[in-house]
């Protein structure tokens, strides 16, 4: 909420000019949902300090909360640190006040937008993963930083200190607009609650913003990233551009992706239902620690900015994509026609499916209406020729109620579901499956627990998502499977799945389940 | 002479015939309402905008057959308005009718080609149809006439010419035979006899009816005769009632329980619990299979047909009797299962006996829909859909159900069992497949219980619904196929032995649960789950649920107080003290209000009650679960330890005994809240304190620098912001009152405040002072874990009281208390308006920085936040409660899961709807 910025340069006052407002006079300018203010502390020809003050008005923040669809009920966001926290209300508040500064111009002083100056800087509340975090962004740049931590309460030592830091930047010898700029993008990087809708116009702005420094920046890929919220859509086109010209093409970004596979870029899809709970207004979405959304464990990863962390991304990224291709292989292999897609999330095994010949019919279901909707964008459906809009079908279900219009099947795909059922609800899930849709085959994935050791960010006994019940050795996943045959008359084999390690196996496993 | 009168089925398909011009338009409008016809003409308007284009023909009829068939689904007499003079036409319609079991009937309207064509000359649009055509269908008409039997017309009418036509005045509508509906009991339902005549009396003395022989005088006098008994003063009432669940059970006095799953023992004692009350107009209803394998068919049915005669019961046909029938026709019939000992018993009877036989058979009506439509009663069962309908098909079903068409090992068919699909509201009692016990599934039971083959000869009482049974005095045939049979091997497939119901219930059904549904609780009259609530309940109810079977109950939402005027206050208890006493309610409780996590705690004297009662295997012997219906522990070793500690003091303070049951649900807190919420107390409520603490000193002292420069308009800013910082404090001390470590089950502490259930009953008869003082009771039993809620009974009338309610409010909330919950002192009370909110929460001006953020009462946020409305919270939680109330009160009765469920998942359906979480 509080941004200062001081220069000892001589006269200290030409920050003033700098910043076209008056040192004698406190300023206030209106911003979404309420007003920053500009004064100076201390405006003296040996040190000039000007402060950006913010007054969030908490009514009607929440009054006219544009949050994802979905969200707007949560009780939590009636209590957010939006008031006190530095966010991306200051980076608007910056160009909002200081717009002419911003823009490197100074009709009094032309030649003072070019001055190298002396600079501190002071930002509170500013959250952050952690202070080496904070170092990472900001030393690449040449400031010299001090942050301080604060408790998260002090009353309770014992959880330790909050994400919020007091942050002092001094650089010796700085245009003022590079501060500036650096404040308006990474102030925006460190905020995970972006007011405002992201779209082609955000990632303009970054590259505007950005142009002069972040392409030498090393973590440029994480702020372009962070900065467009992890969407995809304009992350890669924008780092692109981004780069266009630079010999030192280091960052792995796809081959120039179609329009249509761009999307499936996404990352972390391999949560088949999204806990972003379609409307639910409910004390239990208000319990959730932290909405676990499609993103969060690309959040996760980015937490230590990691490198490890990182290529393990994308090393899951690359086992979902292999394994929807095991299980499409899978389908080719059986002859499959009439097919389930149990748990479809967005569909990307339904757009593999759609590309088998002998597939007459898919049905694509999913417990989750905002996956489905996702699915229906990503898939076109709107727009889908008619001959192959008749072969697919996309359908709300739940896998622990009989539902009759999953008979008649030659084949279910279970990819990646079962591990977000509470163990004693497969009996149902069995039930619903096996003994009373009976398709022909079945293929069940699931992660292999005895794999788990080899992800270093992953500690012993914690689970690949937050929302898995539990995770499978082979044995107890091959038990399993061996007692639903028997008890529903299929045969099963089960085969691990992607790169096999020494001892723990493949990451994932799959059941193939015939009648 | 011409008829006047035209009599036919209430429920039939009436196909007119007739040229066109005959003036079947006219008929149809003369005689039938205007919604029950559906026109081929208007059809063909409605997809051509032209009555004439013959080109639409084919859609034309598409739709004509669409409308026929919605309305016979929906058991709606239609008229079709059509030429149908070919056969194909009718073969469509006729195929219609039979797909819904409703008897077609034809009604001829003949008139002379010339009075067709001079009518249709002085219809403009018609003025052009070819010569040819009247003549054409009238000649289609002629040779229609000999084949209308054939095709499967039931009733026709053929009326010549306009005088025959313009003469019938009246369209009579029969009930058909099965519409049984104005007799509305009580009965006393016995399953198949087989000639087991000893058996049979002894089961009529046990229902009190006494059976005599009497001499014969004339050849057709049948010889026996039933009178009832007298009744007895007291009746039923003063009988005690037998548990479906378990023999060490005692019986409860001032209720009656529906029993699941009766066995043998129980039904014994039920018997000699005689006579019932009522029992002058008790009536015996026979579900056919008089006769075959048994001792004594000729006896059974002497005295079933003197029953009937005197009208002292009902019987339907069994597929024995109507073999029996056959052969008493003179046709040839196989002699296997059990026919050749009747054909033996009966060479000895007169002819006259058996003309008598023959005439009472060919009389029994498929089945029958009784009391309203809800009891049904057929020999081997009756579809929802089928139910009080007439085809072919139904009479078939009643007397064989449904079989799959397979053989199984013993050269038996393979029955479908259609009660496990049955959906219906009426419920459905037969025989016909002999099991070892009569069990409920769904609403239906089947009481043949094998008495021919050495089981029971059985009787259920309705609308009791209890049962009654005498055993055979010996086997009198070897069944083929075991009795236990299909028990014996669901017992090896599943290695349960969970109740028919029980097992059927393992598998909820998605259509019971998807779309808009619409409820029908007993507080409302009716709750509509709209389609998109259902989407966003069946995820949430999917993802993080417990198994369904657990819960029996969701919490409804509370209303928070009107707004209250007073400045620095949004809620007072003045206005929830108003609210009531403008619904008229005398008196109130108020009790305190504990900040935790609402929880609903369902839970048995030990794991094999649980397996017995909910049907639950292996998940312990209760649950405590969230109003979500999500578990609230995730430790399995703190849920057990809690859950033992929570018997314990069941046990010390003998609540099995004193409440006759063994298992209860309880409505709670469970405190402190940071045990659920913790993480959500430290990245959201501790977080927003952090950084109100690491921005506000330092924004003050910069503002504080500023304001030593005279800077104008910085003291405001400064002081608004030091009330920032103070707000914040205060917020933060809000939320740490309600936080406290959870390192065992020391630190947990249950509330509960409501006894929602126990065996066979509810407590929602119960006003909230039992409630409290029986809940205080239990928890003096451990006060460690369990804490009694401090409560105050407060007169309206009493100026003294209202006040002294008052104060303990604001004492309570200065402390930083949550605040109180005003509820009505009678649970459910009785007004003239419906129901009134069940609660309203009256919360402190502390307590609500937490729910409001910090600065909410800062100049200029107070006044905007008390525009809030609190109608939808309130509507909301009306119908909340309403549903909670039914689900609850569905279970002790014995309902299918699938009722229960639906009230459960309708609660969590509406919690989704858009309402400020604040309130």
């Amino acid at each position: 909420m509080l941004l200062t910025i001081t220069t000892t340069h001589q006269p200290a006052t030409d920050l003033g000019y700098l910043l076209h407002k008056n040192p004698a006079r406190l300023q206030s300018v209106d911003i979404a949902y309420g007003q920053a203010h500009i004064f100076y502390p201390e405006a003296t020809a040996e040190r000039c300090t000007a402060a950006l003050l913010l007054d969030i008005d908490p009514v009607a923040l929440v009054r006219n909360h544009r949050g994802w669809a979905g969200e707007g009920f949560a009780l939590e966001q009636y209590v957010n640190d939006r008031p006190y926290a530095a966010s991306s209300f200051m980076s608007t508040a910056l160009v909002k006040a200081f717009n002419t500064a911003m823009n490197g111009t100074c009709k009094d002083r032309p030649d003072l937008p070019d001055t190298l100056l002396p600079l501190e800087a002071t930002v509170a509340a500013l959250p952050a993963a952690n202070a080496s975090q904070l170092q990472r962004l900001f030393a690449p740049l040449g400031y010299e930083i001090e942050t301080e931590a604060h408790p998260l309460d002090p009353t309770v030592p014992q959880w330790g200190d909050s994400r919020y830091f007091t942050l002092r930047l001094r650089h010796p010898a700085l245009r003022l607009r590079d501060l500036l700029s650096h404040l308006y993008v990474l102030i925006s990087v460190l905020d995970n609650d972006k007011h405002y809708y992201i779209g082609q116009a955000e990632a303009d702005k970054l590259l505007h913003r950005g142009a002069d420094w972040l392409p030498q920046h090393p973590d440029r890929e994480f702020i372009t990233r962070r900065y467009l919220r992890n969407l995809r859509e304009y992350v890669d086109p924008t780092l692109e551009r981004l780069l266009a010209g630079e010999v030192d093409l280091t960052i792995t970004t796809a081959s120039p992706p179609s329009p249509l596979s761009q999307r499936e870029g996404e990352l972390d899809s391999s949560i088949s239902s999204s806990s972003l709970t379609s409307g639910l207004s409910d004390l239990e979405l208000a319990l959730k620690a932290s909405p676990p959304s499609p993103w969060d464990s690309a959040l996760k990863a980015d937490a230590g900015l990691g490198g490890e962390a990182v290529v393990e991304q994308a090393e899951k990224q690359s086992l979902h994509d292999h394994r929807l291709d095991r299980v499409a292989e899978e389908i080719r292999r059986l002859g499959a026609k009439r097919v389930l897609d149990l748990g479809c999330g967005e569909g990307k095994l339904v757009r593999r499916l759609l590309k088998i010949p002998h597939v007459e019919h898919i049905l694509g279901m999913d417990v989750s209406h905002r996956e489905l909707q996702r699915a229906h964008e990503r898939l076109h459906i709107l727009e889908m020729p008619p001959k192959q809009r008749e072969r697919l079908t996309l359908v709300q279900g739940s896998l622990l109620y009989h539902d009759p219009r999953l008979s008649g099947y030659d084949a279910a795909a279970v990819v990646e579901v079962i591990e977000h059922l509470d163990e004693n609800r497969l009996a149902a899930f069995e039930q619903v499956v096996f003994a009373r849709a009976r398709p022909g085959a079945v293929l069940v994935t699931t992660p292999n627990a005895d794999y788990n050791q080899r992800y270093e960010t992953l500690s012993a006994g914690e689970f690949r998502h937050q929302d898995h019940r539990f995770e499978w050795t082979r044995a107890q996943f091959a038990a399993w499977a061996a007692g639903v045959a028997e008890r529903h008359g299929y045969r099963v084999r089960v085969e691990p799945l992607g790169p096999e390690a020494e001892e723990v196996g493949a990451p994932s496993q799959l059941a193939v389940f015939e009648r | 002479m011409a008829l006047t009168t035209l009599k036919l089925p209430e429920l039939s398909l009436v196909l007119l015939m007739g040229t066109s011009g005959a003036g079947k338009s006219t008929f149809a409008r003369r005689l039938f309402r205007a919604t029950e016809i559906v026109s081929s003409d208007y059809c063909r308007a409605l997809v051509a905008d032209d009555e004439n284009d013959q080109s639409a023909t084919p859609d034309a009829f598409a739709l004509l057959q669409y409308l026929v068939g919605v309305r016979l689904k929906r058991g709606l007499l239609t008229v079709v308005d059509a030429t149908n003079v070919q056969p194909e036409a009718r073969k469509v319609l006729v195929q219609l009718a039979r797909d819904y079991h409703v008897l077609p009937t034809a009604i001829i309207l003949d008139v002379p080609d010339r009075v067709a064509e001079d009518r249709n000359q002085n219809r403009p649009e018609r003025r052009h149809m070819p010569r040819h055509v009247v003549p054409q269908q009238r000649q289609q008409l002629r040779r229609s006439l000999k084949t209308l039997k054939q095709e499967g017309f039931r009733h026709i009418f053929h009326l010549h010419g306009p005088e025959e036509i313009n003469a019938v005045q009246v369209i009579q509508r029969d009930p058909l035979y099965s519409n049984r509906k104005h007799e509305t009991g009580p009965f006393d339902i016995i399953g198949d006899v087989h000639g087991c005549y000893d058996e049979l009396v002894q089961l009529l003395g046990k229902l009190g009816y006494a059976v005599e022989e009497e001499p014969v005088v004339d050849v057709r006098d049948l010889g026996v005769r039933v009178t009832r008994r007298a009744e007895v003063a007291g009746g039923r009432d003063a009988i005690s009632c037998v548990s479906s669940l378990n023999d060490s059970l005692q019986n409860k006095s001032d209720q009656v329980i529906q029993p699941n799953n009766i066995s043998n023992d129980e039904t014994q004692n039920i018997a000699s619990l005689q006579p019932y009350k009522g029992a002058a107009e008790r009536r015996v209803i026979f579900l056919g299979d008089l006769v075959d394998r048994g001792p004594a068919s000729p006896q059974v049915l002497r005295l079933v047909m003197r029953m009937v005669q005197d009208g002292l019961a009902l019987c339907v046909p069994g597929n024995h009797d109507i073999k029996l029938l056959r052969h008493l026709g003179g046709k040839n019939v196989n002699v296997q299962h059990g026919f050749a000992e009747t054909l033996e018993q009966l060479a000895a009877e007169s002819d006259t006996f058996k003309s008598q036989v023959r005439q009472f058979l060919d009389g029994l009506v498929s089945h029958y829909v009784l009391d309203d439509g809800r009891l049904v009663v057929a020999h081997a069962g009756m579809r929802e859909d089928m139910q009080g309908r007439g085809s072919g098909a139904v009479r078939a079903f009643a007397l064989f159900g449904e079989t799959t068409g397979e053989i199984d090992e013993f050269g038996l068919p393979v029955r479908y069992n259609w009660a496990s699909e049955y959906r219906g509201r009426a419920m459905v009692v037969y025989g016909h497949t002999p099991v070892p016990e009569a069990e409920w599934l769904n609403n239906t039971i089947d009481i043949d219980t094998g008495c021919v083959f050495g089981g029971q000869l059985t009787a259920l009482r309705y609308p009791e619904r209890e049962l009654v049974a005498v055993p055979a005095a010996r086997v009198y045939c070897e069944p083929v196929r075991p009795l236990n049979y299909r028990a014996l091997q669901l017992l090896e497939a599943t290695q349960t032995d969970l109740s028919a119901q029980q097992q059927h219930d393992d598998l909820l059904d998605i259509r019971d649960v998807t779309g808009k549904q619409i409820i029908r609780p007993r507080l409302l009259p009716s709750v509509t789950i709209r389609e998109e609530n259902a989407i966003a309940a069946l995820e949430v109810m999917s993802r993080f649920a417990l198994n369904p079977k657990w819960l029996l109950y969701l919490p409804p939402t509370m209303s928070p107080t009107e707004t209250s005027p007073l400045p620095d206050l949004l809620e007072h208890p003045a206005e929830a003290f108003d609210y009531f006493r403008r619904q008229g309610v005398e008196r109130v409780v108020c009790e305190e209000k504990h900040m935790g996590s609402r929880v609903v705690v369902v839970l048995a004297r030990d794991e094999d009650i649980a397996r017995r009662r909910f049907g639950i295997v292996g998940e312990g012997p209760g649950k405590c679960y969230t109003r979500t219906g999500r578990n609230f522990f995730t430790d399995p070793t703190l849920e057990a330890a809690f859950l033992t500690r929570l018997q314990d003091a069941l046990l010390g303070g003998n609540f099995w005994e004193k409440f006759q049951t063994d298992w209860l649900c309880l409505d709670a807190e469970l405190l402190p809240w940071s045990a659920k919420a913790q993480e959500l107390i430290k990245n959201q409520y501790a977080a927003v304190a952090a950084a109100a603490d690491a921005a506000l000193p330092l924004a003050e002292a910069t503002l504080t620098q500023a304001a030593t420069r005279g800077l104008d308009g910085v003291e405001a800013l400064l002081a608004r912001t030091s009330a920032r910082h103070t707000a914040a404090t205060h917020y933060a001390e809000a939320y740490r009152r309600y936080c406290w470590p959870v390192e065992s089950l020391g630190d947990l502490r249950l509330a509960p405040f409501h006894l929602l259930a126990t065996e066979g009953r509810t407590y929602f008869d119960k006003d909230h002072a039992w409630h409290m003082e029986t809940l205080r009771a239990l928890s003096l039993q451990d006060p460690g874990l369990l804490r009694a809620t401090t409560y105050h009974v407060v007169n309206l009338q009493d100026p003294a009281a209202v006040e002294a309610a008052t104060q303990w409010w604001t004492d309570l909330t200065e402390a930083g208390g949550e605040g109180m919950v005003v509820k009505p002192y009678d649970f459910i009370p009785a007004t003239k308006k419906g129901i009134l909110q069940p609660a309203l929460k009256c919360r402190g001006r502390e307590y609500l920085r937490i729910i409001y953020g910090p600065d909410y009462l800062l100049p200029g946020n107070l006044e905007r936040l008390k525009e809030r409305a609190v109608k939808a919270k309130r509507n909301l939680a009306l119908r909340e409660f309403a549903l909670g109330v039914e689900g609850l009160e569905r279970f002790v009765a014995g309902a299918p899961l699938r009722e229960v469920h639906q009230c459960v998942f309708g609660v969590l359906a509406l919690e989704s709807e858009a309402v400020d979480p604040r309130l």
